[in-house]
């Protein structure tokens, strides 16, 4: 009631009801892609909540201390950061509208996530071959669905990064494409973050003493 | 798999001919009603040369209001589905006493609750709740369309994509016989092998995709696009409740998804997170599923409430009283329907403390709850209220939900709960609030909206016999299942020895057969409103005196729903445009900038079912091409950006001046 | 309040027939928790009932055929009612919770017994009986531990005697529900729930499971005896004089499902037959049971490695999910 009181109490200047010419409506699609992120979060807040749950139950089987490798763990952690790092630069290029250099922190980018998922496979299938697959205990069926789908979603990263290259090739740095290529950023370093966590809550905590 | 050098069994994996009921009399009946319908339906598409115009206008199309009508179409055609299981029920349980055991042997009688709750729960109210929602905020916002048109036609058809799935296993295999929630051990492989458990968890995780995406885009749409002037506080009471459902559905909906895939991980990976050996837990799935179900209740009733408040205040002629505190109690209930899920398992045995703490949040609920129910009363007081259907609808769910929110404290406290828990009494709870809040506030949205979306009001006088049979019904139907409850009569039961309760399931039977005349009504109000259309036409756009956007544009709204992006100065913002003999303007209209129809949305959506049901019936090959034309068809679409067009100003002339010419006859 | 509920109670009795076994149950807990749903429902009742005759009173004096009503289109704000409608649900709800608080404790299922009704505190030197109940597709298996004896849907034990129930299941969740007695609790594979009970009137009760468990779900029903301390021994006796004895090699066999299983007695149980159902043991080299896990766990630390052989004999036991 307050609201209109104010606003009716100046009846010299007629209300508008209509805004005169176009309208424009601020673009929605960062903020969508941010919330779609934040419920992709609350998967993975699941996901470590059902390890932080089942990461104890070796039922016999390995610990994560007798199976984690932290060597290589730490060279994929780099992998993933430094790809952060030059999707960062990546992205000052486009704000140049730099389009080469900007294709080649792309590419940097890429082999970096693809470096990350092909070590990260390594380990699986050395897990797997020492019996420790992701049947064998409660902790290794969260721990690998945990670390699994981080790695699914470095993986639609990837596709969606050469066909954004793609797509920048064909149209150039167009307003659509910068626009995705920003939610895209979102998604890449979002996973950093998720990665993060999985570095330290599950690897960290669960080898070191 | 790919061990067994069988062809067959490659390409069909585990579906073979005796998957299919044929040797079910029931099931075949009703395949072949549904079959004759269904090629009726086909025959009388192809006759009259709709193909086309459906698949231009509806089907590809990414009109939020369109979009907003099919998903109600959806809800309605699955609500009789839903009913037609609860009339099973409702019949073998009066019938199945002593030496009788009814029609149904549990192998049906099973498959039979459990499809009714998903059904009604996932395909019934959600999608009529997300149809309302669609169909109207953005008009209350004064915006064009949603944030995302193209996601919003997806979202559309994966929902639709999850209902076949649900329906296929009618006819193709069977459906799960766990209960609506699927808890685990029961649902895990070694419990039930069958395909039933997989027909449920593709047909959700499908449909939750949609959920999902949906929600993200109306949330986006709230926030971004309202008209100038209309800040948060100045939203009419249904969008911000349609903003608080969203959050919800955005918070929740993705717990389902991960509980889901963990399940689905146990039944085909053979993983350990829910199974009884090599240290799963089954509690951990009854927590999660319980931490987006209780969400999702209030998914459900919120946009009820906000319907109510919108319905209450145009027939009552007056403002809604109090809605800072309405939109308070809704906040409120938003954050709190997250801290309440352990109520629905204080038997698990938690310990007092753990119950107590629950049990208390759960109460705190019915404080902003009655604050609401206070709001509308003191809405009425002098007001001057017409009792056009919607609002009836509404003074009955005043007084129904009261009750069912009586007896939902009543639960809510730890050592009660310990006798009435999975009792009769607890069914007759839910559906006291879900039919009593949830489906009256759809009904009555149905009722209150259909002049917009169509241009012609319903039938009152069929809507009113629908409505008394639906009242009448419902109390007859569970006023003795809270009854029973008090006799310890358990839930999910498909025979009883006491033959002393037979009367109160024979009376229970009689209301489920009131409502099945409701239901018919309703049928029929749609058929004589659409016969009587020139009668009923409504040519102002405002058939009920309204308050807010919506009803200052024309109904059926044009494309474009506005002309001009109004400017917003007050809650209900029509009302004062009226007050202000506001004027429609002429001339000086501009090209507008809209989206274009596209059959991505539904092409997506058929690979996905074809995926859900290869994966559902281990035919692997089928999934794997499937799934990539899934996504070969999803990155192709993002080469498409040529995604929108100008309307241009003369043909917006065009159909301002056709509106004008009709107004200028009344 | 004793004389409302007492009217409330009539009422309900009329309502129903006499035959609401929640109204009128013969077991202390159950008859506190009674009390408790009436309690809460008079204290709601204070609200739901002007809330219920004001919205048809509104209903009808504001019709708009009404013109005498008063009308007020801009009326839509009053401080002091606003205060009235939040805080007259909050008072309500500050009593239920502090009902409901200090209920939860006095009631928790596991708490031991203190009195076997009111005013009769549990006699000096009296020990509960313990059954161990578990949950079999479809019927319950009910072991006295120290009767030495079992009984399969058959459930007796003294009037007034504090009755510790120690519940457990096979396969799937059930629920563990004697109305007449207490409140239900979950019955959950590997995991142990109680239930701390007392039975104050003889006579024969309906008990069954809760929670839906497959298709014998319905057949899953039993009798509880509540009866003299004599005719529980009579009941043991009976029993033994069966001769049958449920070793490891028995319980298997009946743990297979079954449907509307009839009464079996057993005069020996094998010892330590429940703590194995409970830890998955009763086969004890199966590599789900948990006392194995225990020890190769150690063996497992000892070693330091993973030895492939274990495991693959692990994957052996699994059972795989396709076909």
């Amino acid at each position: 009631m307050s609201d209109t009181a104010t606003t009716m109490s100046s009846p010299a200047q007629p209300l508008r009801f209509h805004v005169e010419g176009e309208h424009h409506v601020e673009n929605g699609t960062m903020l969508g892609f941010w919330l779609y992120l934040m419920s992709d979060c609350l998967v993975f807040a699941c996901l470590f909540a059902a390890y932080g749950v089942l990461g104890r139950n070796y039922s016999g089987g390995p610990t994560a201390a007798q199976v984690l490798e932290l060597p290589v763990v730490a060279i994929n952690t780099t992998l993933l950061l430094l790809s952060s790092i030059t999707y960062g630069f990546a992205v000052l290029e486009m704000q140049q509208n730099r389009r080469g250099p900007m294709m080649a922190w792309l590419t940097v980018t890429g082999l970096l996530g693809a470096g990350f998922i092909g070590l990260e496979l390594t380990e699986f299938s050395h897990l797997i071959s020492i019996g420790a697959g992701p049947q064998r205990s409660a902790f290794l069926s969260s721990f690998f669905t945990l670390v699994g789908t981080h790695g699914l979603h470095v993986t639609c990263g990837i596709i969606w990064l050469i066909t954004l290259m793609v797509q920048v090739g064909k149209k150039g740095l167009i307003p659509a494409n910068k626009r995705r290529l920003m939610c895209l950023s979102m998604f890449w370093h979002f996973l950093d973050v998720v990665w993060v966590g999985v570095f330290s809550f599950v690897y960290l905590m669960g080898v070191l003493p | 798999m790919l061990a067994h050098p069988d062809l067959t069994q490659l390409i069909f994996g585990r579906l073979t001919i005796d998957q299919l009921p044929l040797h079910e009399p029931i099931v075949v009946g009703t395949f072949i009603v549904v079959a004759l319908l269904g090629l009726a339906l086909l025959g009388a598409i192809t006759y009259f040369r709709l193909w086309g115009y459906l698949w231009r206008e509806w089907f590809t199309s990414i009109d939020h209001k369109k979009i907003g009508v099919m998903y109600i179409i959806l809800s309605l055609v699955m609500l009789l589905r839903g009913f037609s299981d609860a009339i099973m029920m409702r019949a073998q349980q009066a019938l199945s006493f002593g030496h009788s055991t009814g029609y149904l042997p549990p192998f049906h009688y099973d498959q039979v609750f459990t499809a009714h709750g998903v059904i009604m729960i996932f395909f019934v109210a959600m999608p009529m709740v997300t149809g309302i929602m669609n169909f109207v905020m953005p008009l209350q916002i004064g915006a064009r369309d949603v944030a995302f048109p193209f996601l919003n036609n997806f979202s559309l058809w994966m929902t639709i994509a999850g209902a076949v799935l649900v329906m296929a296993s009618l006819f193709i295999g069977e459906f799960a016989r766990t209960g609506w929630l699927a808890y685990p051990p029961l649902s895990d492989i070694v419990s039930s092998p069958d395909a039933g458990v997989d027909y449920y968890i593709w047909a959700l995780q499908i449909a939750g995709v949609g959920t999902l995406l949906s929600g993200v885009n109306l949330l986006t749409t709230i926030i971004k696009m309202r008209a100038p002037g209309m800040t948060l506080m100045r939203m009419p009471v249904f969008t911000w409740t349609a903003l608080c459902t969203n959050v919800l559905i955005v918070a929740a909906f993705p717990v389902l998804t991960a509980a889901l895939a963990m399940l689905a991980l146990d039944r085909y990976a053979g993983t350990n997170f829910f199974t009884t050996i090599l240290g799963g837990n089954a509690m951990m799935y009854v927590n999660l599923i319980w931490i987006w179900g209780h969400p999702e209740v209030y998914i459900l009733v919120l946009p009820a409430f906000g319907v109510f408040s919108e319905v209450t205040a145009t027939f009552c002629r007056k403002r809604l009283f109090g809605y800072a505190s309405m939109v308070y109690a809704t906040v409120v209930i938003t954050v709190l329907s997250y801290l309440v899920w352990l109520h629905h398992f204080f038997t698990m045995g938690s310990g007092a403390s753990v119950n107590s703490f629950f049990g208390i949040t759960t109460m705190i609920i019915s404080i902003p709850t009655g604050a609401k129910i206070f709001n509308w009363l003191f809405t009425m007081y002098r007001g001057r209220v017409t009792f056009e259907v919607p609002m009836m609808w509404t003074v009955a769910f005043m007084v129904t939900f009261v009750i069912g929110g009586m007896t939902g404290v009543m639960l809510a406290i730890p050592p009660a709960d310990f006798l009435l828990h999975n009792s009769l009494f607890l069914v007759a709870h839910f559906h006291n609030v879900i039919i009593g809040g949830v489906l009256f506030g759809m009904f009555a949205a149905i009722n209150y909206w259909f002049p917009k979306a169509f241009g012609f009001k319903l039938d009152p006088f069929w809507g009113k016999c629908a409505f008394w049979f639906w009242v009448i019904g419902f109390y007859f139907a569970f006023m003795p299942l809270y009854v029973l409850g008090f006799m310890g009569v358990t839930r999910r039961l498909s025979h009883f020895d006491d033959p002393s309760l037979q009367k109160w399931f024979v009376i229970a039977a009689f209301g489920a057969f009131l409502i099945l005349l409701g239901i018919l009504s309703m049928l029929m109000q749609f058929y004589v409103s659409f016969r009587n259309r020139e009668k009923l036409r409504d040519v102002t756009g405002d058939p009920w005196g309204g308050r807010t956007l919506e009803w200052s544009t024309s109904s059926p709204p044009p494309k474009y729903n506005f002309a001009f992006t109004p400017c917003i100065h007050d809650i209900d913002a029509w009302w004062q445009m009226k007050q202000h003999h506001y004027q429609r303007p002429q001339q000086g209209f501009l090209p507008i900038h809209m989206p274009k129809n596209t059959g991505a949305g539904i092409i997506l959506a058929g690979f996905a079912t074809v995926f859900g049901f290869a994966m559902i019936w281990y035919m692997w090959p089928l999934a794997i091409i499937s799934f990539a034309a899934l996504i070969a068809t999803a990155i192709g679409h993002t080469f498409n950006y040529n995604r929108d067009y100008y309307i241009a100003a003369d043909e917006v002339a065009r159909v301002e001046a056709s509106r004008t010419e009709l107004l200028g006859h009344v | 309040m004793k004389a409302l509920r007492g009217l409330v109670l009539i009422a309900v009795a009329l309502l129903a027939g006499c035959h609401t076994v929640l109204m009128s149950p013969s077991g202390d807990l159950a008859v506190q928790q009674r009390d408790l749903i009436i309690d809460s429902v008079l204290l709601m009742l204070l609200i739901i009932v002007p809330v219920m005759v004001l919205i048809f009173v509104f209903a009808w004096h504001f019709r708009a055929s009404n013109k005498q009503a008063d009308y007020d289109p801009d009326w839509d704000h009053s401080t002091m009612l606003e205060l009235l409608i939040w805080s007259a649900p909050l008072l309500i709800i500050i009593a239920l919770g502090a009902l409901t608080w200090v209920s939860t404790h006095k009631l928790d299922p596991y708490r031991p017994l203190d009195r076997i009704a009111a005013g009769r505190p549990v006699p000096a030197g009296v020990k509960p009986l313990t059954v161990e109940v578990v949950a079999l597709d479809w019927k319950w298996l009910f072991i006295y531990p120290e009767e030495g004896i079992a009984t399969v849907n058959d459930l007796a034990a003294p009037v007034d005697r504090p009755i510790q129930f120690k519940i457990t299941a096979s396969t799937v969740m059930n629920s563990f529900f004697i109305p007449a007695l207490a409140g239900q609790i979950y019955a959950m594979p590997n995991m142990e729930t109680q239930l701390q009970a007392v039975m104050n009137k003889p006579g024969d009760f309906e008990g069954f499971s809760a929670n839906y468990s497959g298709s014998g779900f319905s057949g899953m029903r039993f009798t509880f005896h509540a009866v003299s301390d004599d005719a529980f021994a009579q009941w043991v006796q009976q029993a033994k004089a069966s001769g049958n004895a449920l070793n490891r090699d028995a319980y298997v066999k009946l743990e297979q499902p079954s449907q509307d299983e009839p009464v079996h007695r057993y005069a020996s149980v094998d010892a330590g037959l429940y703590q194995d159902i409970l830890t998955n043991c009763v086969q004890p080299d199966s590599m789900s049971c948990m006392r194995n896990m225990k020890a190769s766990d150690a063996k497992a630390s000892d070693a330091g490695a993973v030895r492939s052989s274990n495991d693959s004999n692990a994957m052996a036991a699994m059972p795989t999910a396709h076909p």
